[in-house]
């Protein structure tokens, strides 16, 4: 113990404020892959659960009628939306929990000494984290569709796939970031998501059209964000629906592809202004 | 020069009173000790200078810059060592000390450079590349003050460095700290053992019930305790009755003062002495009273006594009070954000 400090600090420090806020996004981010890359149980989780949903689920339904579906479409095609959509869903969704075990241990305090440029670097690392993981994981999917013979996204496609779970992905992100802060701990926050994951999945068009539904389930799945993320993947999958076609015949009307990326879009920014003041009071 | 000013600090969670107009001032390279039982509002106040709580009023000045409105400055002065060693444990030592410099915007070859001599100083290089999850407690406290210093903070914040630390690691925390200290680092720590305040301070202040009730240095609050403490027994074990009756004769006695009983040790009776005339007076008035003497022995005035005369109670007594009414759930609710 016998070096001495060393000084003439102001040379040593990054000043450029917009480096500085990329030097901490990308610190943190890359503190979330350390801990993925140590510990993979989740990101393997996260893969083989809905691998096992495409699987069994496509074996349940493969004899059901052929009208069923709207354009004859194939089950095991049908479901792939579905499955792709539940998975970055529910990733995201989960995305708050390891700021909520930070707070708790005292970590996050580390973060909020420190003179970080922008507190948000926080809520950028965790959603740049959680989006590749989920487009990770839907290439995954979409690889196991392909290889279980449900097809892949028409030319195009995978582009409007990519974007679509972005889009939903940032919102749900956002919201979970909301929760782990507002909420008292880990037990609370689990058990939303509990709460909110089975039900929103089973209510929205994963697993069967609107057409298949009793009428006040239809009005739920009609109005449920995640329909409006499963029909526009659904459709880069088939050649004969494009986005300017209906995608969903909701009880209230009918609504096209691009409204379905319109609504998802509005309600991600509805979100963020609805969080953002939330993640200020705790953040700043 | 004062580096760190405290003025009027008040805070409270929910209907508890943390702090009661705290006023506390710390010069440019003190090594200064905030001394107080637990739940004493030590930890509240630290929190508060390191930016990571709002007082309901007061104000906070660092080095001339209002930390309640300009946090980011001040934070990048400050280093904080927080009491709970919070860890990732999946992370190397070394790549928890490269997440601090690019989290207080170190450039790559200097941030390299201090961790080096970070992991030099500390001693930290057989196991700085293991994940944390695996160090003893000591050495979590060494890597946890090495995050602390990594950005060369004009002030080092530890609360409660050496809790829990075994007596190896308790001695290497107190001689880096004397270190920093002769370097010209200013420190500020809250503590509950005298005997740390005093081996390291060379300032301090007493705190009770969320405000400072003695302030000074060590050696200048003991000296007002007057030249010699005395602990007087006219019996093994006596009573409260007979206590007082002594009491009012010590009293009576010229250059005797602040006169104590410690229940615990059966009514002995503790006082200060300005001189060993005094003392010879004492003895024929008890003498003349009836009154034995079983035992009575001289010390110097150690930081307890300044702490008894304070407050009325040894801090041995005033813990067991404490933590007894302390919940700890709660003051977890209260350290998360």
């Amino acid at each position: 113990m016998n070096t001495t400090f060393s000084s003439s600090r102001p040379l040593n420090k990054q000043e450029i404020p917009i480096n500085q806020f990329l030097q901490e996004v990308f610190a943190l981010t890359k503190r979330l892959f350390l801990q993925l890359i140590r510990r993979p149980s989740t990101l393997i989780a996260g893969v083989l659960q809905p691998l096992i949903w495409l699987v069994l689920f496509g074996a349940l339904f493969k004899n059901a009628p052929v009208d069923f579906l709207p354009g004859g479409m194939d089950y095991g095609k049908f479901l792939g939306a579905g499955i792709i959509v539940f998975t970055a869903f529910s990733g995201a969704l989960n995305a708050g929990l390891p700021v909520m075990f930070d707070r708790e241990f005292g970590f996050l305090n580390r973060l909020l000494v420190a003179p970080l440029q922008s507190r948000s670097s926080i809520v950028v690392s965790s959603i740049v984290y959680i989006s590749t993981i989920s487009l990770l994981q839907c290439f995954a999917i979409m690889s196991a569709a392909f290889f279980l013979g449900y097809g892949w996204p028409e030319e195009g496609g995978v582009l409007l796939v990519l974007l679509t779970l972005l889009i939903l992905v940032f919102a749900v992100t956002a919201l979970s970031l909301g929760l782990a802060f507002i909420l008292p701990g880990h037990i609370e926050l689990i058990a939303v998501i509990f709460v909110a994951n089975l039900p929103l999945l089973f209510a929205s068009t994963a697993l069967v059209p609107i057409s298949f539904m009793p009428a006040w389930l239809g009005w739920l799945a009609a109005i449920n964000p995640l329909t409006f993320a499963i029909e526009p993947i659904r459709a880069a999958y088939s050649s004969s629906i494009g986005l300017g076609s209906v995608l969903i015949r909701a009880p209230y009307g009918d609504i096209t592809g691009y409204e379905c990326l319109l609504i998802l879009i509005v309600l991600t920014i509805g979100l963020f202004f609805v969080i953002r003041p939330l993640l200020n009071r705790k953040l700043i | 020069m004062l580096l760190v000013e405290l003025n009027d600090l008040e805070k409270s969670y929910g209907s508890v009173l943390a702090l009661r107009k705290l006023t506390l001032t710390i010069p440019k390279g003190a090594l200064f000790g905030l001394l107080g039982p637990n739940g004493s509002g030590k930890s509240t106040t630290l929190r508060i200078l390191c930016t990571l709580l709002e007082p309901d009023s007061g104000t906070v000045v660092v080095a001339g810059e209002n930390a309640l409105t300009n946090p980011r400055n001040i934070r990048d002065r400050i280093g904080y060592v927080a009491q709970e060693v919070a860890i990732d444990k999946i992370l190397t030592g070394r790549e928890l000390l490269e997440l601090h410099g690019e989290l207080y915007h170190l450039r790559r070859n200097y941030r390299d450079k201090r961790i080096q001599e970070m992991i030099d100083r500390l001693d930290m290089t057989e196991w700085i590349d293991r994940r944390s999850g695996s160090y003893s407690g000591g050495m979590k406290r060494r890597l946890d003050l090495a995050c602390g210093l990594l950005h060369e903070p004009e002030l080092l914040v530890l609360d409660e460095p050496t809790v829990g630390l075994d007596i190896e690691s308790r001695s290497k925390v107190w001689s880096l700290l004397r270190e920093l200290h002769a370097e010209g680092t200013t420190i500020l720590l809250s503590s509950h053992y005298l005997e740390e305040v005093d081996a390291l301070s060379d300032q301090m202040a007493i705190i009770d019930s969320g405000k400072v009730i003695a302030n000074g240095s060590p050696s200048e609050l003991k000296k007002e305790l007057g030249n010699n403490r005395v602990t007087l027994k006219v019996r093994e074990f006596s009573n409260q009755v007979e206590a007082e009756n002594v009491r009012k004769i010590i009293q009576g006695v010229n250059g005797l003062h602040d006169v104590f009983f410690n229940r615990a040790q059966g009514f002995s009776i503790n006082f200060f002495a300005d001189d060993s005339e005094s003392l010879s007076t004492l003895r024929s008035q008890l003498n003349e009273a009836g009154y034995g003497i079983f035992s009575l022995s001289e010390s110097r005035p150690s930081l307890d006594d300044v702490y008894l005369k304070a407050t009325g109670i040894t801090l041995m007594d005033a813990e067991l009070e404490v933590s007894s009414k302390r919940d700890f759930k709660k003051e977890a609710k209260q350290s998360m954000r």
